[in-house]
C-alpha cells in the first residue's frame, strides 16, 4: 500500500518540532528578544503562498479577488521579513563583550 | 523549475532557518545566524518565483508590493526605539497572522492555483488545513492587536473580565470546530467566512482578560500561534520550508511561554484565564498599617556605592519606562573607576517580553558578560555590599519565600535582601503589579530612593 504524501509532510512537521525544541532550549536567555524577532521574520516565509496566490491568474486580469488577497499578504509579509531581520540585526550588533 | 528541485530548495531554506535559531545560542554566533535566516528567506522567495514561472506584468506588481512592504519594514526597524520592542514584536505577530488569513482566503477562492481541487470540491485534507490556518491566523492577528494596544498604553493594561467569560470562549472554540466540520461537508464559502470572523473575535476575547505584567507570556504565546498558523498554511501549500518554519516558531513560542510562566510560578492556564490580584485585596489591606521605611537621597546612595566593593544592579520594567538604561551605564562606569565590581541580575520576567532587559542594557553598551540570569547570580547577593534595584519590584519580594498565603508564594525571586544594603529606586511605596506590598521596603538594610529612575540615577552620577 502506498503511503499518503501527507504522512511524509506530517513526519517533517513532527521532527521539526523536536528540532525546534532542542534548538530553542539552547538559546541563551539574554537573546530571547532577538529570538522572538527572528522567529517573526522567518515565519513570514508564508510569503511563498502569497506569491503563488498573487501570480495565479494567467489572464490579462491581474487583480482578481483571490490574487488581491495574495498581493495584500505580500505587503504584510514583506514588512515582517525586512523589519524582522533588520531589527534583529540591529539588536545583535549591540551585544558586545567586555573590552579588555 | 521542477517540483522536486524546488522542494529540495525549500528544504535547504528550512535548514537555514534552523541554523538561524541555532546561532542564537551565543551572541558571537548570533549575527552569522541572522545571515543564515536571510539567505533561507531569499532562497525561498526566488525558488517560488522560478517555480511559478509567471514573469508577466503580475510579476512586476509582486516586486512593487515587495518593495513597498520591505521599505516600510526597514523604516520601522531602523526607527524603532529599543524600549518599544515588545510592541513592535506584537505588531509583527499580527501581520504574520493576517498574512496567513489572506493566503488561506485566496487558496479557498482559487484552489486550482494551489493544486487543491476546484471551487466547491476542495480536497478534504486541504480544507481542514486551510481553515485551521485561517482560524489560528485570525486569532493571532486580533490577539496581537490587543496585546499591541495594551503594551503601547492605548488600551489600559488592567485585565478586562466579565461573568461567564471562560464559558463564552469555550463555546466559541467549540463552535469553530463544529463549523470546520460543517465546512468540510458543504464546502460553503459562507461558513468559511464565518470561521474567519469568529476567530477574529476569539483573539480579542482571549487577550483582554490578561493583565499588563503577564504580557511576556502573551507575546510568547502569540509567537507560538503565528508559527502554528504558518504550519497550517504550509500543509495546505505542501511546502516544506513553511512546515519546518511553522514547527520551529511554534515550539519556540511555546518554550518561551513555559519559561515565562515558570518565572512567575504560575501555570499556563492560570495566566491565560487572566486576572491576578483581584483576590489579594484583603491581604494587602491588612498589611497597610504604617511601617517605617528609611529614605535617602542621591548623595547617600552615591556614598554607599562608592565605598562598596561589589554592587549588583537589578533592573525591571520601571527602567524601561523611565528610559534609564543609559544613565545607569554612566553610573556603573563611574563606580568602576572607583574600583567597584558591578554586575547585573536579570529576573526571567523582568520587563514586558522575554529578554527585554538584556536588549536595553546591550543598547546602553553594557557588555553581555556582566549581565547574569537569576540562577547564575542569586547566591552572590549574600556577598555583595549594595543591591541597586531600579524599576523592579515583585521579583525582589522576599514574601515569595516566606508567606504561603501570598499570591506570589513560590515564585523564584532575586535574593536582594541578603546583600548588606539595598537601594530601592521607586517613585512611591505603592505595590507592584501583583498588588502586594513589598516586604523589602521595610527592612533595616533598605534605603528607599523616592524618585524617577532616570533622574535619580543621573543625580547619583553627578554626586559620584
Amino acid at each position: 500500500m502506498e503511503i499518503d504524501p501527507f504522512i511524509f509532510r506530517f513526519s517533517i512537521f513532527i521532527l521539526s518540532i523536536f528540532v525546534g525544541y532542542y534548538v530553542v532550549w539552547s538559546v541563551t536567555p539574554s537573546l530571547h528578544t532577538p529570538l522572538m524577532s527572528v522567529t517573526n521574520a522567518i515565519s513570514s516565509v508564508i510569503i511563498v503562498g502569497a506569491i503563488i496566490a498573487a501570480l495565479a491568474s494567467n489572464s490579462d486580469k491581474i487583480f482578481e479577488t483571490s490574487s488581491i488577497f495574495g498581493f495584500l499578504a505580500i505587503i504584510l509579509a514583506a514588512v515582517n521579513i525586512f523589519g524582522g531581520f533588520l531589527v534583529t540585526q540591529r539588536m545583535l550588533q549591540m551585544y558586545k563583550k567586555k573590552k579588555k | 523549475m521542477s517540483a522536486n528541485l524546488s522542494a529540495t530548495f525549500y528544504l535547504i531554506s528550512g535548514i537555514l532557518f534552523i541554523l538561524a535559531l541555532r546561532g542564537l545560542s551565543s551572541p558571537e554566533t548570533s549575527r552569522q545566524g541572522n545571515y543564515f535566516g536571510i539567505a533561507g528567506m531569499a532562497i525561498a522567495i526566488i525558488v517560488t518565483f522560478l517555480s511559478v514561472g509567471n514573469f508577466g506584468s503580475g510579476f512586476i506588481y509582486v516586486l512593487i508590493f515587495l518593495v513597498i512592504g520591505g521599505s516600510i519594514g526597514a523604516f520601522i526597524a531602523f526607527k524603532i526605539p529599543m524600549t518599544a520592542m515588545p510592541e513592535l514584536v506584537a505588531g509583527f505577530h499580527s501581520l504574520v497572522g493576517l498574512a496567513a488569513v489572506f493566503v488561506a482566503i485566496s487558496a479557498f477562492l482559487n484552489p486550482e492555483a494551489f493544486n487543491l481541487g476546484i471551487i466547491g470540491d476542495i480536497k478534504l485534507a486541504s480544507l481542514i488545513e486551510m481553515s485551521l490556518g485561517a482560524a489560528i491566523g485570525a486569532i493571532t492577528f486580533s490577539g496581537s492587536i490587543i496585546a499591541f494596544l495594551k503594551l503601547r498604553g492605548i488600551m489600559s493594561g488592567a485585565p478586562i473580565t466579565f461573568k461567564g467569560q471562560h464559558f463564552i470562549n469555550l463555546f466559541i472554540g467549540l463552535t469553530i470546530i463544529f463549523l470546520i466540520y460543517y465546512l468540510c461537508k458543504t464546502q460553503s464559502s459562507n461558513i468559511f467566512w464565518t470561521i474567519v470572523a469568529i476567530s477574529f473575535l476569539v483573539g480579542v476575547l482571549l487577550i483582554i482578560p490578561i493583565g499588563g505584567a503577564d504580557m511576556p507570556v502573551v507575546i510568547s504565546m502569540l509567537n507560538s500561534y503565528s508559527g502554528w498558523a504558518a504550519a497550517g498554511i504550509g500543509f495546505t501549500l505542501e511546502n516544506t520550508a513553511l512546515i519546518i518554519t511553522g514547527a520551529l516558531v511554534g515550539s519556540s513560542g511555546a518554550i518561551l511561554s513555559y519559561i515565562m510562566c515558570k518565572g512567575m510560578n504560575r501555570s499556563f492556564f492560570n495566566v491565560i484565564l487572566g486576572g491576578w490580584g483581584a483576590t489579594d485585596q484583603a491581604s494587602s489591606a491588612q498589611s497597610k498599617e504604617q511601617k517605617p521605611t528609611k529614605s535617602g537621597n542621591a548623595d547617600d546612595a552615591a556614598f554607599l556605592m562608592k565605598n562598596a566593593s561589589s554592587v549588583i544592579i537589578v533592573p525591571g520594567y520601571g527602567m524601561a519606562v523611565a528610559q534609564a538604561q543609559h544613565a545607569l551605564r554612566e553610573m556603573v562606569d563611574a563606580l568602576k573607576k572607583n574600583g567597584v565590581k558591578v554586575s547585573y541580575a536579570i529576573h526571567p520576567v523582568a520587563g514586558r517580553m522575554p529578554g527585554h532587559m538584556n536588549v536595553l542594557l546591550a543598547e546602553a553598551n553594557v557588555p553581555y558578560d556582566e549581565v547574569f540570569e537569576l540562577e547564575e547570580i542569586n547566591n552572590d547577593f549574600a556577598n555583595c555590599d549594595v543591591a541597586y534595584v531600579i524599576g523592579a519590584n515583585d521579583v525582589t519580594n522576599p514574601v515569595a519565600k516566606s508567606d504561603p498565603q501570598s499570591p506570589i508564594y513560590g515564585m523564584p525571586v532575586l535574593d536582594v535582601e541578603k546583600s548588606k544594603s539595598v537601594l530601592f529606586v521607586k517613585r512611591s511605596l505603592s505595590p507592584g503589579y501583583a498588588g502586594i506590598d513589598n516586604d523589602l521596603f521595610y527592612r533595616d538594610n533598605t534605603l528607599m530612593l523616592f524618585a524617577d529612575a532616570k533622574k535619580m540615577t543621573e543625580e547619583i552620577v553627578k554626586s559620584l
